[in-house]
């Protein structure tokens, strides 16, 4: 395999490992903080006891965003180092904004907040979890601002010596659409990936009775947020739809399986294409349906794969510009009906609380819509990412393009081999932590002491 | 402001930002070396890495926003750099990877297999970034081979010469001696006479190598027609900073022990940078095709909205950083009370 090929895979694994964890940090962070707000206002014992146990969860769950992170801002310029060069005038921005606003306060006001309890005032200690939470998603906020940036570039000229744009509007860049209907979204899924985790773990200890009044109250809790974000992401994933039909046809044509241009647009409710994946073999359609999700009314016309491709190629030249279709057609589907079961599910448990959750048979089977986010956040980056192909920015500059020209097939099989074994030990730990500590109980503390005075660390010298 | 102006402050910014990282993480690297050599005891090396728990995330954010201002200001800089030193910088991942988790999850099971595992990670973590950033910046400032469409042409091997691996021996044992330093700083009781007897050893090594690399500096690189055969203030400062650090370690004074360790550190990186200016990255294949602050820049737009930017962030940050230090400035005991598990 070629360099570039190994590098796409590459990126494409990081950033989806990563993004395994990041959603639950963004969330997790906010409910911890609420619980722990709500015990220094009432000085409810559960409420204390809330904010550690999930707070723990966190904590495992933060590490390994953090370092799969630091390999994010890294690969830019090690594997894409002709990207970095076009876009350095502009991608670079965010970037270290994003270090200098949010990182720095996030791991600094972590740190305090671990260790803190006790050893700062109080009102300190619950400002360090608040501080932490907004970094984090303010940090959220400007990597998806330059996410934003490639798939609808703003606020720049081409500088003509070099064909390389040059930012000549930051505050274009700052305000990009793309960019906060991308922030609203994340910081939604995140907070429903906190809602369903909570759920699913609640559900855990109500069915085998323990510690009820304070797992009752957090699936409570979760319930009604879970709704809430779910509801959000629903609303602008359907904004983010009508942008995409005006910024990025190509990726709204290949959702659907739309071919020829149409008006009114059918939906796909099911296509099976040949095994190019670029051709339809059958296809089941509900009229009008794709009208309504790109532009809100059931009549206009949305453009088919095959003229933007044939658009493209007059304005581009020669090329294939179709992205696989088999992902981005599918992925969508899973990402929303994951979606609409998650609020349809959030429905569910509400009514349910107001009887005796902890004697309805389903319950056993909840700590299963754990995986319902998860599904949703990983298929919905699929298909942000994988609908912009071939373009790495769309209109200006194709992946194919932005890799480094000096790598070797060695050299990426080095890395991605070093990658896929090191993140797997690193999920093996992690599940097994997130396990142990979800389904222990509420009294084990955030980090397990052992006897201090004999215990030698390691069995022998 | 003028575009050479702009130039000129995010080359200095961007050295601040490594410098600040070298003093800060410099420390956490070499307690993150220490831990598995300096006690065997779980609860002494949970005192250990309590000394650095609080910070060590937020030091390493500098180098973060070191490698995102570098995107920034100077993109040329960023893609040569990050794609030459490929194999180097994957391992220096790996060991930043393995070992911020490893901080996180060592004391989450109380197995002393796994506690043990994951100190070693620590270690091998702190070690692996110590040596590889060392080799870098004795490579940056010995020239590697770039050519006239500022690619590196080179690959791991040539930054394995004899000049970049005792600058990687020379980062290494200087950060032992800094993290022992900052140990003797934070810990009391046995632990801390433990510390204080092995900083005398590791004295003795960060002296010897550092010596080699001056020497090695005159021979590889630069510096005499840059600085003078004289070099100037700087470097002697920052060598006799090193020297003196034995003065107060013998009489016990571990804060400026620590003071003469973080000067030495501070002064070495200020002559690093001294030595490159205006350049960036020097070819070793033609002068001319170096990169420098006037060919890898960003356009004067970019720079100046980061340069606000900065201007109004940075003194926030270093403000409740600083603020986090003092918070926690009190000595660790392994009395198990007072120790957050």
């Amino acid at each position: 395999m070629d360099p570039l090929t190994l590098s796409r895979w590459q990126f494409g694994l990081t950033t989806v490992y990563h993004f395994l964890f990041v959603p639950l940090t963004l969330g997790l962070g906010w409910f911890v903080a609420y619980m722990q707000t709500r015990y220094y206002q009432t000085k409810d014992e559960t409420f204390h006891k809330m904010a550690k146990f999930w707070g723990k969860l966190f904590l495992i769950n933060f590490a390994i965003g953090v370092v799969t992170g630091i390999v994010q801002e890294f690969q830019f310029g090690m594997n894409w180092s002709e990207y970095s060069r076009f876009v350095g005038d502009i991608f670079g921005a965010p970037l270290a904004i994003e270090a200098l606003l949010a990182f720095f306060l996030e791991s600094t006001f972590l740190g305090i907040w671990i260790f803190g309890e006790g050893k700062v005032p109080e009102k300190v200690h619950l400002a360090s979890i608040w501080l932490a939470a907004i970094g984090s998603n303010l940090s959220a906020l400007w990597i998806l601002l330059a996410n934003g940036w490639m798939q609808h570039p703003v606020g720049f000229v081409i500088d003509p010596a070099t064909g390389r744009p040059m930012l000549n509007d930051f505050f274009a860049l700052a305000t990009n659409p793309k960019g906060w209907l991308f922030f609203f979204h994340t910081i939604a899924s995140g907070l429903a990936t906190a809602s369903f985790l909570i759920l699913g773990v609640s559900a855990y200890h109500i069915v085998r009775q323990n510690s009820v009044t304070l797992f009752k109250r957090s699936f409570q809790m979760a319930a009604i947020v879970g709704l809430i974000a779910a509801a959000l992401v629903i609303i602008d994933g359907h904004t983010q739809g009508q942008y995409v039909y005006q910024t990025q046809p190509m990726k709204m044509a290949s959702i659907e399986a739309l071919w020829n241009t149409e008006q009114p647009a059918s939906f796909s409710v099911l296509t099976i294409g040949d095994l190019s994946g670029k051709k339809e073999v059958w296809s089941l359609r509900i009229p009008g349906v794709t009208s309504f999700l790109a532009c809100n009314n059931f009549n206009c016309a949305v453009q088919g794969v095959y003229n933007i491709q044939a658009q493209y190629q007059q304005q581009y030249g020669p090329g294939d510009y179709i992205p696989l279709m088999v992902f981005t057609y599918w992925t969508f589907r899973f990402m929303f009906l994951t979606g609409f079961l998650m609020a349809f599910l959030a429905i569910v448990f509400l009514f349910a609380l107001r009887k005796d959750i902890e004697k309805a048979k389903w319950m056993k089977w909840v700590p299963w819509v754990i995986v319902l986010p998860y599904i949703a956040n990983i298929s919905g980056w699929l298909l942000t990412e994988m609908g912009r192909q071939p373009w790495i920015v769309q209109g200006l500059l194709k992946v194919q393009d932005a890799v480094s020209p000096n790598l070797t097939t060695v050299d990426l099989l080095i890395s991605l081999i070093g990658y896929v074994v090191v993140y797997g030990i690193l999920a093996a730990a992690d599940f097994y932590l997130m396990k142990k500590y979800a389904t222990a109980g509420v009294d084990i503390p955030m980090q397990e002491s052992v006897d201090p005075s004999s215990t030698l660390v390691g069995a022998q010298d | 402001m003028s575009y050479e102006f702009l130039q000129i402050l995010w080359f200095i910014l961007i050295a601040v930002l490594w410098i600040g990282f070298y003093f800060l993480e410099g420390f956490d690297f070499g307690v993150g070396m220490l831990l598995p050599f300096l006690s065997k005891k779980d609860v002494e090396r949970r005192a250990i890495i309590n000394a650095i728990g609080t910070t060590w995330d937020g030091n390493e954010v500098w180098l973060l926003t070191a490698g995102g201002a570098t995107f920034a200001a100077f993109p040329q800089w960023y893609a040569t750099m990050f794609s030459g030193f490929y194999l180097a910088l994957f391992l220096l991942l790996v060991g930043l990877i393995i070992r911020g988790v490893s901080f996180e999850y060592r004391s989450k099971d109380p197995d002393p297999k796994w506690r043990n595992t994951f100190d070693w990670m620590i270690a091998v973590g702190s070690f692996l970034p110590a040596l590889l950033l060392g080799t870098a910046f004795a490579n940056l400032a010995r020239g590697v081979p770039i050519d006239a469409k500022m690619m590196y042409t080179g690959n791991l091997f040539t930054l394995l010469n004899p000049y970049g691996l005792i600058g990687g021996l020379a980062t290494v044992s200087v950060f032992l001696l800094h993290g022992a330093n900052f140990l003797g700083l934070k810990l009391e009781g046995e632990l801390r006479e433990r510390v204080h007897a092995l900083s005398k050893k590791l004295y003795i090594a960060a002296a010897i190598i550092t010596a080699l690399l001056l020497v090695g500096t005159y021979f590889y690189t630069d510096i005499t027609t840059k600085l003078g055969v004289d070099p100037g203030i700087t470097p002697i400062a920052a060598y006799a900073a090193l020297l003196l650090t034995i003065f107060f370690i013998n009489r016990k004074m571990e804060g400026w022990a620590f003071i003469m360790t973080a000067l030495h550190i501070v002064l070495t990186q200020v002559t690093f940078f001294m030595l490159m200016f205006p350049r960036v990255m020097i070819s070793s294949l033609n002068p001319d095709w170096s990169l420098t602050i006037y060919n890898a820049s960003s356009s004067q737009y970019t720079l100046s909205v980061m340069s606000i930017v900065a201007l109004i962030f940075v003194p926030i940050v270093l403000a409740y950083q600083g603020w986090t230090y003092y918070m926690f400035r009190k000595r660790i005991s392994t009395d198990k009370k007072s120790l957050v598990y």
